[in-house]
């Protein structure tokens, strides 16, 4: 079981406020994902969870307990971090039992625990070297193996990938995908990258400044962004947000609308504009538009087989039901 | 990218370190050389380098006139026993500076670098009457404390800067993995600061080793270690050379055997932190 609740839970350094007063649940069995950018609390959040940190009020409870004050090996929780964090001194099958043998689990249990965790991870080979032996992803998972010979009641990552090189990254983002649905546990994930929080998350938390600006899956959060930055941070390209005239027309402050949802056409449309750079990915094509007007740059997906140019005139015209609506305050207009 | 370095630079780069190295190693070396002279040519103008009758008399002189073996055991004892004593006090402040740092972490490890600053004769009175005065003088509990204090700032420091490199989250890995501060510091920090540690205590072995001024002052017989052994033989009655140098040749040896074997070690210690 893994249900974590935090309740009205604020967090100071010395007269700095970095976490206001901040609810939320965690399911038993979730995939969460905090992200924001950096500096918005997301790390200082999970630490709170794990217990490295001391909340400066409110409540944490994990199944229903208050767990406000366990110490970190009490609250039956294992974290992942960012620098892998392995022992240097040991071999990959000691750091894998070092919690083991914290707890006083006897050998044989230990030995159990370990030949399946090596097993689950790929690990069966390495088990008598040292860390500094092995490449980052297998670091990354022996990493990941101490935290699941424990049977934890959450996992906690804190950017477990961002030391991978980018086709590892995308490897790895599977495997911890794949753990999470074998496993089903509990899973709080903390990331800046938002391609990994749209493609790993059951629930996504975005943060910013220490509040949440919205949760939701990541679906719900592509189509209903609540604010303005949600709707900037969320997506990959980012949304194309247009303020004055063009959004006045729409009876709001700012519009915005998705790359994939602005139609191209070389004679007619709503708004023209020169292309600037053409990405051409293959399956897709990502055209920079600029003198539209509207923004500096428009974004727009386009079809891979699309042969505009540098300085070609391009006419380009939303999908009415896809346009996004925010007021003077940058919330969503519905 | 490697620079190019010419053999001529190179060449002369090599003899300068070895005039150096030579001219540092000089008085040791001379010192050996004496004491295996007779009195005489010991003073001998010109002093002759190989060319003289070798004698081992000076050290049977030396080893009748006193006792060395006391002294040896003294100076163990001192050096050894300040600093563990010094590690033991050190460890635990070092982690405290090095991973929960507070506001006057900084200033604390400042003013402990100050106090090395101070001329120790400036508080010789005093802590000679406290010592007289609580029966401690001419023993070797004096001046393992007395040695104690006067090298903590730099068994802190040492051990601070190695801490220091020691990534936080590693602790924080074996916090959420439940070890106890105990088992945290005795098996995670430990280990991994063993090569750090090891220099701290080498270099502090030998600084407690030589030291002098506390250890001359501060005893007369029963405690007295070899520093005082090599001070006895420069008596004002006439100096005899070649006996002192054969005493301090015994006074040295043991501790330039121990930097010899340890020299990587101590190197490494002493220019940690210098490159990451």
């Amino acid at each position: 079981m893994g249900r974590i609740t935090l309740d009205k839970i604020t967090k100071s350094f010395g007269d700095v406020q970095v976490i206001p007063p901040l609810d939320l649940t965690i399911e038993d069995g979730e995939f969460v994902v905090f992200v924001g950018p950096s500096g918005c609390g997301k790390s200082t959040l999970l630490r709170l969870i794990a217990g490295l940190e001391d909340v400066s009020s409110g409540e944490i409870r994990i199944d229903g307990k208050n767990a406000t004050e366990t110490p970190p090996a009490k609250r039956g929780l294992a974290m992942v971090f960012q620098s892998y964090a392995l022992y240097p001194h040991m071999s990959v099958r000691k750091n894998i039992a070092f919690p083991l043998r914290m707890a006083g689990m006897d050998q044989k249990e230990q030995d159990r625990r370990i030949d399946n965790a090596a097993k689950v991870l790929n690990l069966s080979d390495y088990l008598d070297r040292r860390p500094g032996q092995l490449s980052g992803g297998q670091r990354q998972r022996v990493a990941i193996g101490r935290a699941i010979v424990r049977e934890p009641a959450a996992f906690l990552f804190d950017e477990p990938l961002s030391n991978l090189d980018a086709a590892l990254r995308v490897g790895m983002r599977l495997e911890i995908s794949e753990l999470h649905n074998r496993l089903e546990t509990t899973m709080i994930y903390v990331t800046h990258d938002q391609v990994e929080a749209m493609t790993m998350a059951d629930k996504i938390v975005v943060l910013r400044a220490g509040l949440i600006e919205q949760v939701g899956s990541p679906l719900d959060l592509y189509k209903h962004p609540r604010n303005l930055f949600v709707a900037g941070f969320i997506g990959s390209p980012t949304m194309n947000l247009i303020a004055g005239e063009p959004a006045r027309a729409y009876d709001a402050t700012t519009i915005g609308v998705r790359p994939e949802h602005m139609a191209l056409s070389t004679e007619s449309g709503k708004w023209t504009g020169k292309v600037g750079v053409a990405e051409h990915l293959g399956s897709d094509t990502f055209l920079h538009i600029h003198e539209t007007g509207l923004a500096e740059t428009i974004t727009v997906r386009a079809d891979g087989e699309v042969t505009l140019r540098h300085g070609d005139t391009v006419h380009l015209t939303p999908v009415e039901d896809k346009i996004h609506r925010f007021d003077g305050e940058g919330m969503r207009i519905s | 990218m490697a620079r190019a370095v010419s053999t001529r630079r190179k060449a002369a780069v090599t003899a300068l370190a070895w005039t150096i190295g030579i001219l540092i190693f000089f008085p040791i070396f001379w010192t050996i050389l004496t004491s295996f002279k007779t009195e005489a040519e010991a003073v001998a103008t010109p002093p002759s380098l190989f060319n003289f009758n070798w004698t081992l008399e000076n050290y049977t002189t030396v080893q009748d006139r006193s006792n060395y073996g006391r002294h040896f055991l003294n100076s163990v004892v001192i050096s050894l026993g300040s600093t563990f004593l010094g590690l033991v006090i050190a460890v635990p402040a070092a982690w405290a500076m090095a991973f929960v740092p507070g506001k006057q972490t900084k200033n604390v490890l400042m003013w402990m670098l100050s106090t090395k600053m101070l001329p120790p004769v400036g508080v010789l009175i005093p802590i000679y009457l406290i010592f007289r005065n609580t029966g401690l003088l001419d023993t070797r509990v004096a001046l393992i404390i007395v040695l104690t204090l006067i090298n903590l700032p730099i068994i802190v420091w040492m051990l601070y800067t190695y801490f220091r490199e020691i990534p936080g989250e590693i602790l924080e890995a074996a916090r959420m993995d439940g070890a106890t501060l105990r088992y945290e510091i005795l098996y995670v920090l430990t280990p991994m600061a063993l090569p750090g540690i090891a220099s701290t205590f080498l270099l502090n072995v030998i600084l407690a080793w030589n030291e002098a001024f506390w250890t001359l002052n501060l005893t007369a017989a029963n405690a007295a270690p070899l520093t005082a052994f090599i001070a006895s033989y420069s008596s004002p009655e006439g100096l005899f050379y070649a006996k002192l140098s054969a005493a301090s040749t015994m006074a040295i040896a043991p501790i330039l055997i121990l930097g010899w074997f340890s020299q990587k070690q101590l190197v490494r210690g002493l220019t940690f932190g210098a490159v990451k």
